[in-house]
């Protein structure tokens, strides 16, 4: 044997080393990934309702505890997704919107106060609503909007403005301003330019701002819980919180059925979306 | 408003004026000297009356409207208001110091507007005097509003978001740093006793009582070691990770990566509660599966505060990875391959490869996102409440061993009723963060493109 050959041989060996650290690397990662997941899945198929006796794989699996979920009388879970839904809907429309607006008119138009209110965006959204809640609590209290679904969506569209309206300012501003100025020769009014030049342009970042918007009050348990008393007018994600606060390990089957449920259908958007959201974050804090 | 600001298309043209104005001062005659542009601004200390001796009597009878209403509506309001401020009540038992404190804020706040209103009206006055005094013709009624319609927009526009965010996050976060200056706490509550103004004792008693003060010091730290173990972990493995799996012989890279991402999409709320159970301490999977078949002890995860300092990093990195992961990935696929081949030639390493070629591009392009996400851990509240709920408690303190500050403020406010405590150390969190803000956003780059405009 050559030298040359066993060197080669040597270098062949140290590949298939590698190739094996590598895979057995992901392949830890996939079992840790997973299996909280499965876990999860595992116990909400056990029939009983404790954490204490429940497997990972069930021995007699059953749906039970879906059943219950959504058939059972003393189950608020479609209402708690009827709410969910309204809220997310309301939340992205109009947060989406009055969030176009500012974005516009601080990408586009030179006012007195904008510098301003640029730094002020910029401070505001490092605060996190929750330093705020006992002033919002007594505010909502004031108002009346107290253990109601309006008030959950006002606090949530104006907590979510400063942060999206500089992602979404961000992205009007590498919209070539040349644009407006030609249809403004061509007779568009302050209007017709928003609408019918920058909108259309901008529905990348604008979908993914609705996007966040809409799954927002699906994972949000916190401001939910200050703001909302009765438990018909619950959200899923403080209802299912609920589920486990008040007795952990005795309702955790049911829990985990109504996380699935839930899960799945948020986990699929995002896997399937993961391109445009993550560009479209990274692009927000990049250049905003 | 009408013409009070500069619209973005002529303000451009107003300073060309405006400097020529200043040059005209010393070379050009003024047209009209009879005008007089101080007269203008005193006659304007009844918002109207200064418009209405430039002649601009639709804007003049605007202001003049807006103004009266404004005094006719509000005034008594915000008077009270204020005063309400200042006394938070006066009768135990019926006046509710709460109320009388966001009236006052709510006042404070009307009170500003009002107040830039009124100076803008002034500058107003006196810049059309000035303007008219070179000669400048008062345009006619279209045209005024015109340029009101167009100098206007912007504020049209931000009006809503502007509206909501004030009543969203501004109000209640003046609020709070009004309350950290009062005695609002669970023995002293309205409606039953009236608050009041007691200067910076809050603050005091916070580093002077020694209870205080030890909480605090360990809370502070613990959310300091938080933050930066979590998150440099999470952002070492997403990057390790990122540059195995991008190495060109490994297969299946789709599958992977899409696993990697599912701890980002599942709802993280979901997760950590998943989490809680498996780490707990008597039935949970940690235990009864691995650590008592291998040790054959068990580890008292939400009860030991170490151990559960421990899990919550854990989760952390596992909930944390895949966002930087994505990140990474995506960055590195950038990369040129001439700059490999380019080091192969000159018999890099691979750790001189790493440090010359992968990490700096890394970095370079995912900075500014690497830093949010210490600030994002630095205010985690979810995941330390809803794994054990900051605990296990400490004797003697108000705050559990896992408690960070945002999660010890949540405490103290709907466990504890410590209001002023809590909003006390907000302020602290508040100052913290907005230092680090300032930091971080003056050597970012867009602050200083924005500049440029």
């Amino acid at each position: 044997m050559s030298t040359t050959t066993r060197k080669t041989k040597s270098k062949k060996n140290r590949n298939i080393l590698e190739m094996l650290g590598i895979y057995s690397v992901i392949g830890v990662m996939f079992v840790i990934i997973l299996y909280p997941l499965l876990w999860a899945l595992g116990l909400s198929l056990n029939p009983g309702q404790g954490l204490f006796g429940a497997q990972m794989i069930p021995e007699n699996w059953s749906l039970a505890h879906y059943e219950w979920l959504f058939f059972d009388p003393r189950s608020n879970y479609l209402t708690w997704y009827k709410n969910t839904l309204i809220v997310a809907v309301s939340v992205s429309v109009i947060g989406t919107f009055i969030v176009g607006l500012t974005a516009y008119a601080f990408s586009r138009y030179r006012f007195k106060g904008r510098k301003n209110g640029l730094y002020a965006f910029l401070l505001l959204q490092m605060f996190p609503v929750l330093m705020a809640m006992v002033a919002l609590y007594i505010l909502l209290n004031t108002i009346g909007l107290l253990d109601s679904l309006l008030g959950l969506i006002i606090i949530y569209v104006g907590a979510s403005i400063p942060m999206n309206a500089f992602l979404v300012k961000g992205y009007f501003d590498t919209l070539p301003r040349e644009l407006d100025e030609s249809a403004k020769i061509d007779g568009a009014g302050h209007f017709r330019i928003f609408f019918q030049i920058l909108l259309p342009l901008a529905k990348p970042i604008l979908a993914v701002v609705a996007l966040f918007n809409f799954m927002n009050p699906f994972m949000d348990f916190i401001l939910p819980r200050i703001v909302l008393r009765s438990p018909e007018n619950y959200t899923l994600a403080l209802g299912l919180f609920n589920f486990v606060n008040d007795e952990f390990a005795n309702n955790f089957t049911r829990f985990a059925a109504g996380a699935i449920l839930i899960a799945v259908p948020i986990a699929l958007v995002y896997l399937f979306l993961q391109r445009y959201l993550i560009s479209g974050l990274a692009s927000g804090a990049t250049k905003g | 408003m009408g013409e009070i600001l500069p619209d973005p298309e002529s303000f451009n043209q107003e300073e060309v004026i405006m400097a020529k104005e200043k040059s005209k001062d010393i070379e050009n005659p003024i047209v009209n000297p009879k005008h007089n542009s101080t007269l203008a601004t005193l006659l304007s200390i009844i918002p109207g009356l200064g418009q209405a001796y430039n002649k601009r009597f639709i804007k003049a009878s605007a202001l003049f409207i807006l103004f009266a209403a404004f005094v006719i509506a509000m005034m008594d309001f915000v008077s009270t208001g204020l005063q309400g401020l200042v006394s938070l009540g006066n009768v135990p038992r019926e006046d509710d110091s709460r109320i009388f404190l966001s009236n006052g804020i709510l006042s404070l706040i009307f009170a500003t507007f009002f107040l830039t209103f009124y100076l803008l009206n002034l500058q107003d006055a006196y810049k059309d005097a000035k303007r008219i005094q070179l000669g400048w013709k008062v345009p006619n009624m279209r045209d005024g509003f015109r340029n009101a319609w167009d100098t206007g927009f912007p504020y049209f526009l931000i009006g809503p978001g502007l509206l909501l965010l004030i009543f969203v996050v501004v109000f209640p976060l003046l609020f709070m740093v009004f309350l950290a200056f009062t005695n609002y706490d669970l023995y002293n509550a309205p409606p039953r006793n009236l608050l009041e103004w007691v200067g910076f004792e809050n603050f005091t008693n916070l580093f002077m009582i020694s209870e205080w003060r030890t909480t605090f010091v360990s809370v502070l730290s613990w959310t300091l070691i938080w933050t930066f173990v979590a998150t440099t972990l999470q952002i070492g493995l997403a990057m390790f990770l990122a540059i195995i799996v991008n190495d060109p012989r490994v297969k299946f890279k789709k599958l992977i990566r899409t696993v990697f991402i599912l701890p980002w999409a599942v709802p993280a709320f979901v997760t950590i509660i998943i989490f809680s159970a498996i780490f707990n301490d008597n039935f949970g999977a940690i235990n009864l599966q691995i650590i008592e078949p291998l040790f054959n002890t068990s580890i008292p995860w939400l009860q030991d505060p170490l151990w559960t300092r421990i899990a919550l990093i854990v989760i952390q990195v596992w909930l944390g990875f895949p966002f930087v992961y994505a990140l990474f990935t995506g960055v590195l696929q950038g990369v040129s391959k001439d700059w490999y081949e380019a080091a192969d030639i000159d018999g890099a390493s691979r750790l001189q490869k790493f440090r010359g070629i992968t990490f700096p591009h890394l970095m370079f392009a995912t900075g500014p996102l690497l830093i949010m996400q210490y600030s994002f851990n630095f205010n985690n509240f979810n995941i330390i409440y809803l794994f054990n709920q900051g605990g296990p408690a400490v004797r003697g303190q108000t705050a559990g061993g896992s408690d960070i500050l945002i999660s010890w403020i949540y405490g103290l406010t709907f466990e504890n009723q410590q209001f002023n405590m809590a909003a006390a150390i907000s302020i602290i969190l508040g100052l913290l963060v907005a230092t680090f803000a300032f930091l971080q956003f003056r050597r970012s780059r867009s602050f200083k493109e924005e500049g440029t405009f």
